[in-house]
């Protein structure tokens, strides 16, 4: 039983970590000119998967929340798709979709378009529950339709809650988008590991403070942005 | 400014439209930069609707070493929790303002914890396999010095939002240092400690699982194998056991820290 994990085996290995970490440095920066462009399309990467799970969470949205759909069958439906979506994590959705699409970023703006949607969609869904019913109660006693209620009661009521956390999804994204190569879905993730394939770990190193820089970057720009909105 | 029927002031619209308008360009460019397209989409979903189709048979042979798969993924992210709370424990300390012997070591203390936080699981776990070899060692070791980023930070928190009137009140009774902190300091942050262990450990679960695609032990390594050779059906037994798992998990953890704090 278990996983063979003792202080000794730890300890023994630390020479051959020591030795890669050595093997690190100095970093290889020529090849820092070649990364721009890679790291500027993991970034788009993140924001084209983002944006389309936005967009699609919208349906997934209404039909989740109790006080929109009122048929059980369909708001349970909702809700249990989005739980079982949100189990699974985006890099082996990445994995999976690079099986089936092939290796390249189009698999990795899929897994991250997936990924969106649950979440963006679970935690607006739960907020839209929680908004006053009186402007839905005042148009529905107005006879506005469906579509009126959501449009003039709803859309307000929850717009700041649905950007900030597609906002707060697109920060997690990428974060993600970095490592997304890792499992062959495209991204600057992939050169990351090509380096390490070839042994070429001073180059590696670079990627790896290119991919914390930007994570850095986006961490505090989503910051301000997002004290910004709500 | 424009008010109104009731006479309230309407928030800007043309910054709203700026915004949108700002925003469906980076969109376009970032599509055209990474070439994917609507077109693309709609082409390739018969494909996994396809694949989805097989994974919703999955081989039931497969049920046992997927399950024993997921029991190593499961230890794996024990361990590696067990290993983050170990070490986080002391840094949160060192890091919290209120505690922490000195400001400098403060902010040492939370540079170190930003700096290993910022670290990506996978890239950790890729070079402990690259130093240990392919094994749950080394996705143990991945998520555990990642958990000692991620829960000292949060544990500095906790530390910092203490009630300093028990420790005042030891103090002034003239106990010693060790004693306060055992007595005033831990009843105060240990159920909020717990909370957040048990959180990360749901975390750590997921993330256990996914490590092994790169390598480091669990479910993940039977997923590679699987996806290697398109076996659907055995791909979606994988899944079905880390679903189950990890609900199963997310369930009782979130009841135990309702009961925590």
């Amino acid at each position: 039983m278990g996983i063979g994990a003792s202080p000794r085996v730890v300890w023994e290995g630390l020479p051959s970590f020591y030795k890669l970490m050595g093997d690190l440095f100095p970093p290889n920066w020529t090849v820092l000119p070649a990364l721009v462009q890679p790291a500027v399309q993991t970034l788009q990467m993140a924001l084209v998967g983002t944006t389309q799970g936005a967009l699609l969470s919208v349906p997934l949205i209404l039909l989740a929340s109790r006080n929109v759909t009122r048929q059980a069958w369909l708001y349970y439906g909702a809700r249990g798709i989005l739980n079982l979506l949100r189990t699974v994590p985006e890099l082996l959705y990445a994995a999976i979709l690079v099986a089936a699409v092939g290796i390249g970023p189009f698999a990795g703006i899929l897994a991250l378009t997936v990924f969106s949607v649950a979440i963006i969609a679970k935690l607006t869904s739960e907020s839209l529950e929680a908004i006053d019913p009186g402007p839905m109660e005042a148009l529905e006693a107005a006879g506005a339709n469906r579509l009126k209620m959501v449009r003039y009661a709803v859309v307000p009521q929850v717009l700041p809650a649905y950007l900030s956390y597609t906002l707060f999804v697109f920060e997690i994204n990428v974060r993600v988008s970095f490592v997304l190569g890792l499992v062959g879905a495209g991204g600057i993730g992939q050169l990351l590991l090509t380096a390490l394939n070839l042994f070429r770990y001073q180059s590696a190193t670079v990627i790896i403070l290119v991919t914390l820089a930007a994570v850095i970057t986006i961490d505090a720009i989503s910051v301000r942005v997002r004290q910004a909105i709500v | 400014m424009k008010t109104n029927v009731a006479g309230l002031v309407e928030p800007g619209r043309w910054r709203l439209w700026a915004g949108a308008g700002l925003f469906a360009v980076a969109f376009i460019w970032s599509a055209q930069g990474v070439e994917a397209s609507l077109p693309r989409l709609i082409e390739g979903l018969p494909l996994l609707a396809r694949i989805v189709a097989l994974m919703l048979v999955p081989d039931w042979s497969w049920a046992g070493r997927s399950l024993s798969g997921m029991v190593v993924s499961v230890q794996v992210a024990l361990l590696g929790t067990t290993i983050g709370m170990l070490l986080a424990f002391p840094l949160a300390f060192l890091a919290s303002r209120n505690i922490s012997p000195h400001a400098a070591s403060s902010y040492l203390g939370k540079q170190v914890l930003n700096l290993i936080r910022t670290f990506p699981e996978i890239i950790l776990a890729v070079f402990f396999v690259a130093a240990y070899g392919p094994s749950a060692l080394a996705g143990m070791m991945a998520i555990g010095l990642h958990s000692t980023g991620s829960l000292g930070k949060l544990y500095a928190e906790v530390v910092e939002t203490i009630d300093p009137g028990p420790l005042e009140a030891l103090r002034a009774a003239g106990a010693n240092r060790a004693k306060v902190f055992w007595y005033a300091v831990m009843p105060q942050v240990l159920p909020e400690f717990l909370a957040l262990s048990l959180y990360r450990f749901e975390i750590n679960a997921r993330a256990a699982t996914v490590l092994g695609l790169v390598g480091a032990g669990g479910i993940g390594t039977i997923m590679v194998q699987a996806l290697q050779f398109r076996r659907w059906e055995i791909v979606g037994m994988a899944l079905i056991v880390i679903i189950v798992v990890v609900t199963l998990i997310d369930t009782a953890s979130a009841a135990l820290r309702r009961r925590l704090v």
